[in-house]
This record gives C-alpha cells, structure tokens and sequence, in this order.
C-alpha cells in the first residue's frame, strides 16, 4: 500500500496524479485504464479541493493499494470535510442536446461508468471514498 | 500541460490542442473559446495530440459548441480511440461533431 497525504488545493492535482500513475505504471495496464483512472482520481480530489474544506485548506489522504496477483486496483480517499457522498448526486441525463445539457455532475459520472465500483462511507469525521478497477478489463 | 496553436483563416479557426485538457489546463481554452471573434463561423477543434480529457474539458467545449451553434459550425477532428471512449460514455459524442 501506498500514501500520499497532501493539501486539498487544485493546485496539487499534478502531484495527485504523478502519484498515483507511478504505481499504476509499476502494474500492467492499458492506456485506456490509466486513464480512466486518472479521471476518475482527478474528478475525485478536484471535489475535495473544491468543496470539502469550507474555511480554509484542509487534507486529503489517498491510498493506493493493489495485491500481488490480484487483477483489482483500489484508491481510497480520505478527508475531514463536510459529509459529502457524491454518489447521491443524480446521473446527467446524456441523452440531451448541447442547448439542454447542464454543466455540472458530469464528472462523478464518469467515475461510475468507468470504475467497476465506488464505494463511498462517513466514518469517525471522515469522508472515505473507495474506487475499484479492474486492471484487466 | 496543454499547449494550445491558433490557425485562422478567414472566418475558419481550427484550434490544435497538444496535452492534457484537465481542471487545471481548461481555463486556458475556456479563455480562448471567450475570446472567439463573432466573425469565426468555422471552428475546428484539432485532438491529434491531446491525451486526456476531463469533465473540466468537457465542459469548455459544451461552451463552445452553445456559442458556435449561434453563430456558425463547429467540428472535432483526429480524436483518439481513448478520447472517443469518454465522448461516447458522456453523450457527447451526440452533441459534437466528430469528424
């Protein structure tokens, strides 16, 4: 297992990311699932940077583990931010034109569509959100 | 990183994007889609050398297409098996014009 505990800014993202592709790049995994990960960890932390910590900076706590011989990749991200489950958020509707289509929940949806689970808990003061991947999908 | 080359020609613009289309580059295009002249009737957006594109991404060209449907045409050209990937999962590929 691997952590990275970092300040919840978008400014971070890069170094987000540069963490979590040096452990995928160690697994053997297509193009097309780093970067449906990458999506899905920047769509992720760009939440918590955005709307997790109202005063002020807080942290972000990311964990990524993956065990020998297991085709499955988590990352779990962890904050002290206001209780937020944006799995509750509801699904765009992506049938709709240009001119009818909202900006916003896009995102947490292709976090759905492109992970094999999302698992998300309030526990002891602490948003925890699970991602799950199949790496050989 | 996201690097972005401006070829005008007349009332046709084509957008080359080179990079990463993330949360932190987006603001960069959505600067420019802003900026867009009302006499740019033509615009392409050219994806042969963009990796990645995020909701932030998506979100600037949703803006890009409202304006362009005001005020002329616009299309998306050389995109990659893995940006099609996301276009067709986000409807998008509904709403844009892939060329």
């Amino acid at each position: 297992m691997k952590e990275l505990s970092i300040d919840a800014k978008v400014e971070n993202l890069g170094k987000v990311l540069e963490f979590t592709d040096r452990e995928l790049e160690t697994l053997d995994c297509s193009v097309k699932v780093q970067t449906q990960i990458d999506i899905a960890v920047e769509e992720i932390f760009v939440n918590i940077a955005s709307y997790a910590y109202v005063d002020g900076v807080g942290k972000a706590d990311i964990t990524i583990e993956h065990e020998e011989g297991s085709q499955f990749v988590s990352i779990t991200f962890t904050d002290q931010g206001i209780p937020y489950d944006p799995l509750k958020k509801e699904d765009p509707d992506v049938t709709l034109s240009a001119e009818e289509r909202e900006i916003g929940g896009l995102g947490i949806y292709m976090v759905k569509k492109s992970m094999d689970d999302v698992i998300y808990r309030y526990e002891n003061g602490s948003n925890i959100l699970t991602l799950v991947k199949n790496l050989s999908a | 990183m996201l690097n972005i080359n401006k070829d005008a020609d007349g009332s046709k613009l084509t957008i080359a994007l080179q990079g990463r289309l993330d949360t932190t580059t987006a603001p960069q295009l959505d600067e420019e889609v802003k900026q867009l002249q009302d006499k740019v009737t033509d615009l392409n957006f050219d994806m042969s050398d963009l990796q990645y594109i995020s909701s932030a991404g998506l979100r600037v060209l949703l803006s890009a297409q409202k304006l362009m449907n005001k005020q002329g045409s616009m299309t998306i050209t050389n995109v990659s098996p893995e940006i099609m990937e996301i276009f067709d999962v986000t409807g998008f590929c509904d709403i844009l014009t892939i060329k």
